[in-house]
């Protein structure tokens, strides 16, 4: 076969290998875009650099809990598993007063509680901001109890004005 | 492979044992802690095997059904629309008919009971403010259409509503014959004058009724209408021959509402 070079392609032989232009076209327009498109993910990483967000600090000094002797100011479970587990703990009462009328829970002490967000849970953790608040905030989480459900901390606002 | 006849005999009678004997064990190992973590009903909870109510209406002036309305209103948090504790809460007029939040309120006889008045009537039906709620049927049309059983009916008959799982598709309130639902196109809380702590409101969104008042029934306590009603209201088990609600059956002729359209209402009124 003939030929005229030592590069071969589908084509044919050639003398030298082709060259594609390396070249960007629209350098500018592109690279600027890019460069716009990084700053606008980036953004809130900058705008909160250097800033730090304070660790939730959930506050258990609530009047109703320091007016309880020392040994009795315990949760309806260990602190661990409602650390861990309060959301699951809630859905359960939720269903089980609402769907089985089961208004009372028994803890794993045996001991009887009344399973109500608004009417015993709160009751102690009257103060939402500084409990609730403290984490959910934290890890950017909306429970949505809060549009039927009482927070007391109102009450106890009003009270206090009362007062 | 197989077993020999010893070897099962002692196998059986020794898981025989085991099963007998380990509830026993597991108490004295951790007391408690089998039954633990269980929901029980509260132990004052008033209990039937089919809740009714009776509306006696040679007792009820309209005195006392407003009396009974306000305590209904009062204990559940029902917003009145027309209302507003806000000025910018404030709607029109026929917006006030139409977001109107209805549990316990009044009609007149030939709304109550259509079908039922003729030309000639008692003169006395035509003035009588007859107190409605929901019926708590036996047969909840509201309960069959529910597409998230948000409504159910438990089985000591009361209708009852899941806010947790209601949607707003209000199929119920197109189900129910008796208009005993309300939609709550607004936030409710604007239009609570006084508010009862012990008990939520409702969200925008989501479809309300009377709940025969499960949440003080529980408590061992009659519903709140019925407390303040003079004795015109009677509350109480169907399924109780010795109950007051069977006595006052007994004792009076009872009309129900609609009855024909096969929902088997359950709540009676004496005229």
């Amino acid at each position: 076969m003939e030929h005229n070079g030592n590069y071969k392609n589908e084509f044919g032989w050639f003398a030298d290998k082709p060259t594609v232009p390396r070249k960007l076209f629209h350098a500018k327009a592109v690279v600027g875009g890019l460069l716009i498109f990084l700053i606008l993910v980036t953004a809130p990483l900058w705008r909160n650099l250097g800033k730090v967000v304070p660790a939730p600090d959930p506050k258990l000094n609530t009047q109703a809990i320091l007016a309880l002797p020392e040994k009795d100011r315990v949760c309806v479970e260990d602190t661990a598993f409602m650390k861990a587990n309060h959301m699951r703990l809630l859905v359960d009462w939720r269903d089980e007063v609402v769907r089985n009328g089961n208004r009372d829970y028994i803890n794993s002490k045996g001991k009887r509680y009344l399973a109500s967000l608004s009417n015993n849970c709160m009751e102690c953790h009257s103060n939402k901001s500084q409990f609730c608040d403290q984490c959910h905030n934290y890890v950017a989480v909306a429970p949505n109890c809060w549009g039927c459900h009482w927070e007391k901390e109102k009450k106890q606002v009003a009270q206090t004005e009362a007062k | 492979m197989s077993i020999k006849r010893r070897e099962f005999l002692r196998l059986a009678g020794l898981s025989t044992l085991l099963g007998l004997g380990g509830k026993a064990a597991f108490e004295l190992i951790a007391p408690g802690q089998l039954d633990a973590q269980t929901y029980a009903p509260e132990s004052h909870a008033l209990k039937a095997k089919r809740w009714a109510m009776v509306v006696d209406m040679r007792k009820l002036d309209e005195k006392t059904a407003a009396q009974c309305i306000q305590a209904c209103h009062l204990a559940h948090n029902v917003p009145d629309i027309a209302k507003p504790t806000t000025p910018a809460a404030a709607v029109s007029p026929e917006d006030q008919v139409r977001f109107r939040i209805k549990w316990l309120w009044t009609e007149d006889y030939h709304n109550a009971f259509p079908g039922e008045e003729h030309e000639h009537i008692q003169e006395k039906l035509h003035h009588l403010k007859f107190l409605v709620l929901c019926n708590h049927c036996d047969n909840p049309p509201c309960v069959r259409v529910c597409p998230t059983k948000a409504t159910f009916r438990r089985p000591d008959g009361m209708v009852m509503m899941d806010m947790h799982r209601c949607i707003g598709c209000r199929y119920c309130m197109a189900a129910c014959p008796f208009g005993a639902r309300s939609f709550n196109w607004r936030d409710p809380r604007p239009y609570i004058k006084e508010v009862n702590l012990n008990y939520p409101t409702r969200e925008i969104g989501v479809v309300e009724k009377c709940t025969f008042c499960d949440e003080r029934v529980s408590k061992g306590q009659m519903p709140a209408c019925v407390e303040v009603s003079n004795g015109a209201l009677t509350f109480g088990d169907l399924g109780d021959p010795k109950s007051k609600v069977r006595e006052v059956l007994r004792a009076n002729f009872t009309i129900r509402r609609k009855a024909h359209l096969g929902t088997l209402p359950q709540v009676y009124y004496i005229v």
